[in-house]
């Protein structure tokens, strides 16, 4: 019989499915917006965007408070252990059904590539995006506070950079949530905050 | 109680018959638009023979009037370029569509705010040259026709062409005296509605719809609502009429203009000095909108179309296949709703209605080929021969992206000398084109005119023009929206040095990006599809 622990709390999980949320529909619009279709129409594209934006900034400004004085933020410092164990067990372990280099703990709740990723971005594309994202929504302020020789191609091709590498991120995280101990078993503890392990 | 109540029902009843026999002393009931009833004045009984003799019996009083109208290129029709040097105006320069006035004066200068002007020993000095009713008439009878230099039909009925069958009426020069008054749409558009020869013809943004428009034609002009004429923003002073097609003002930086400040330094005719820098106050996304306007000049958004009022202009005009007879005769070739689209005696026409303009970066300057000018054909600069070259550039700081009429054409040139020409089109003699059809005599004429050398060989060569649009500005809710220009192929394609997102792209960050993504799906579908093999077979 599998064991079963407490990973995710509530705050988590609503953080984790709200963000989602928010990052799918800043996806969609932000490609809209970058033409590369259409859907709601571009001026409606943008309002929704910066609507969204704004939305997951107030969600950030919880999150970051709650990592803070839970501690949490230390499930993303890097580490080196087990990382050559995972990438072998993503390219036939898993396969083979061989065991999980990885037992999840409410301490470490991440495997050691996990945290890499989301350090990744945690790091480098969500910077990006908000300092590019911030400076094109203020593009009409831009002279007013001294940066008037910035070139927006420059700030929209950095925020077109981060969409993608976000988009990557997305196709690669919402795949890797079925390689857990069962192919339902992160999805079931993203949602229930409790997870199976062996 | 009661007796006082009836008392003072009678005193209101008598005040109420009062005030119904009003008396001439009263002020009276509706505002009048002037301090002198121009019927009262003697000197306006007439009968007048000519327009001249009601000039003077105006300068009587208004003493001034004609030496002002005098320094205006109204009357000179010509303009010294302060900033190139080029001596323009309508005298000077050629376009292509009528082409050029100085062999043609009789028939062009029916727009000229003067009597008399037939070719060039015109006296501009003679105060009672002055055509005060061209622009005063308040009564729509002042008619001007082509081909009698700017005079009215006075006295007795003509036929006008001579020959042609057709009369026009004469003009009861002392009535349209007596209800003189302000410039209205009606009188400045008498011209300026039908430049280049008809109306709507020539600018794509005047012609007779603005005489009376509705909101969505004209926001400002609405007859119902704003009900502007010409004057409100184009506020004579002196009789100088501000605004210019040779120097105009591509991007003013002056805010909002309060009246009587810099009035002559300053253009009143343009949008910022009424609206100010920064227009944009009620709408969601108002900052950003009024940013827009360091780029984007109020025109290219809120005139979303031009020839917008029912009125053709001409797009195209191909003087190279006038000359056809049918039955030896000339003929014109007309489209659905009735516009030539072809004569025999002006070539093939392209109009068009609710026309989209073209966008340019456009910083006011503007420099003409004048007559004299050496041009290339097809070579060089590969495309057409430029009438007018517009300055501008996304780098200068004196360009906003502007919408034109670019007028298109094939006019004719001197192969020999490498020069357009000036060819005598109108008139009633041997060697007008419109009546001869013969090219060599009508430019050989024209050409003499104008003093300068013809070789005898006429070619044709492709010409363009621009015409900046500025009027039919459409209510704020039909103003172009966003993803016209914020979309691949949308109106403002052709326009660099701005990022515009939703047209522009990185192209390797583009490539780039969606390849990874791409292969980042490929490959964990691939993995899934492994896991799922292994599965089985496990």
């Amino acid at each position: 019989m599998a064991e079963r622990i407490y990973i995710f709390k509530r705050f988590e999980r609503f953080w984790h499915w709200s963000q989602a949320a928010l990052i799918m529909f800043l996806l969609l619009t932000g490609f809209e917006i970058h033409g590369a279709y259409r859907v709601f129409g571009f001026e409606q594209a943008v309002g929704f965007h910066t609507l969204a934006a704004w939305t997951l900034v107030g969600l950030w400004v919880f999150a970051i408070f709650w990592h803070l004085t839970t501690g949490e933020w230390k499930q993303y410092i890097p580490t080196t252990e087990k990382v050559v164990a995972m990438l072998k067990y993503y390219l036939s372990g898993i396969f083979t059904h061989a065991p999980h280099p990885f037992r999840q703990t409410t301490l470490r709740k991440h495997n050691p590539l996990q945290r890499l990723a989301y350090l990744g971005v945690l790091l480098f594309i969500s910077p990006l995006i908000w300092i590019t994202g911030w400076l094109y929504l203020f593009y009409d302020r831009w002279a007013a506070w001294g940066l008037g020789g910035l070139d927006l191609g420059l700030v929209a091709t950095g925020h077109t950079i981060g969409a993608f590498l976000m988009l990557i991120f997305f196709i690669a995280h919402i795949y890797l949530a079925t390689a857990g101990h069962t192919p339902t078993a992160h999805l079931k503890a993203m949602i229930t905050g409790w997870e199976e392990v062996d | 109680m009661l007796r006082t109540s009836i008392g003072v029902a009678m005193a209101g009843w008598l005040a109420l018959f009062a005030s119904a026999s009003a008396l001439a002393s009263d002020p009276p009931p509706v505002k009048l638009n002037t301090t002198a009833d121009h019927t009262k004045f003697k000197e306006l009984n007439g009968p007048f023979k000519s327009g001249p003799e009601v000039t003077k019996a105006c300068l009587s009083c208004h003493t001034e009037a004609a030496r002002q109208v005098h320094r205006t290129k109204h009357w000179t029709w010509e303009f010294m370029n302060p900033e190139n040097k080029q001596r323009l105006g309508k005298k000077n320069v050629l376009n292509n569509f009528c082409i050029s006035i100085p062999s043609n004066y009789a028939a062009c200068t029916a727009c000229h705010v003067g009597y008399g002007w037939k070719d060039a020993s015109f006296d501009f000095a003679r105060e009672e040259n002055v055509d005060c009713l061209v622009c005063h008439d308040t009564t729509g009878l002042y008619q001007k026709p082509p081909g009698l230099a700017g005079n009215p039909v006075v006295g007795a009925p003509i036929e006008l062409p001579p020959g042609s069958g057709k009369m026009i009426k004469p003009v009861d020069l002392a009535k349209v005296a007596q209800k003189i008054g302000k410039t209205s749409r009606d009188t400045c558009g008498a011209c300026h509605f039908r430049g280049g020869g008809g109306d709507g013809v020539k600018h794509g943004d005047m012609d007779t719809s603005l005489a009376a428009p509705t909101a969505d034609v004209d926001v400002h002009m609405d007859a119902e609502g704003l009900d502007f004429t010409c004057g409100t923003c184009h506020k004579a002073s002196s009789h100088d009429v501000p605004g210019s097609r040779y120097t105009p003002t591509a991007l003013d930086k002056g805010g909002a203009h309060i009246r009587g400040k810099d009035e002559k330094k300053r253009n009143p005719a343009t949008c910022v000095a009424c609206h100010g820098n920064a227009p944009h106050k009620e709408a969601k996304e108002s900052a950003r909108l009024n940013h827009h306007a360091n780029k984007v000049a109020c025109q290219t958004c809120h005139i979303p179309t031009f020839a917008r009022g029912g009125v053709p202009t001409k797009m195209v005009w191909d003087w190279s296949t006038a000359g056809k007879l049918k039955d030896g005769k000339q003929f014109t070739v007309k489209d659905k709703k009735g516009h030539d689209i072809y004569a025999s005696h002006k070539g093939d026409f392209v109009i068009g209605e609710n026309v989209k303009p073209e966008y340019r970066w456009f910083n006011g300057e503007i420099t003409y080929t004048l007559l004299g000018d050496k041009i290339v054909k097809g070579q060089g600069n590969g495309g057409p021969t430029q009438i007018n070259r517009i300055g501008g550039s996304p780098t200068d700081g004196k360009s906003l992206i502007w919408p034109m009429k670019i007028m298109r054409g094939k006019q004719p040139y001197d192969p020999v000398h490498n020069t357009l020409v000036t060819p005598h089109t109108a008139g009633n003699d041997d060697t007008g084109f419109w009546k001869n059809l013969n090219w060599e005599k009508a430019i050989e004429t024209g050409m003499r005119t104008s003093g300068a050398p013809f070789s005898g060989k006429v070619d044709f060569v492709e010409t363009e023009m621009y015409w900046p649009t500025t009027h039919m500005v459409a209510p704020k809710d039909k103003a172009v929206g966003c993803a016209e220009c914020h979309m691949k192929n949308g109106r403002l394609e052709g326009i660099e040095g701005v990022y515009l997102p939703g047209r522009d792209a990185h192209p390797l960050v583009d490539k780039a990006g969606w390849i990874m993504a791409l292969l980042t799906l490929l490959g964990v579908i691939g993995h899934g599809i492994v896991r799922i093999v292994a599965a089985r077979k496990g």
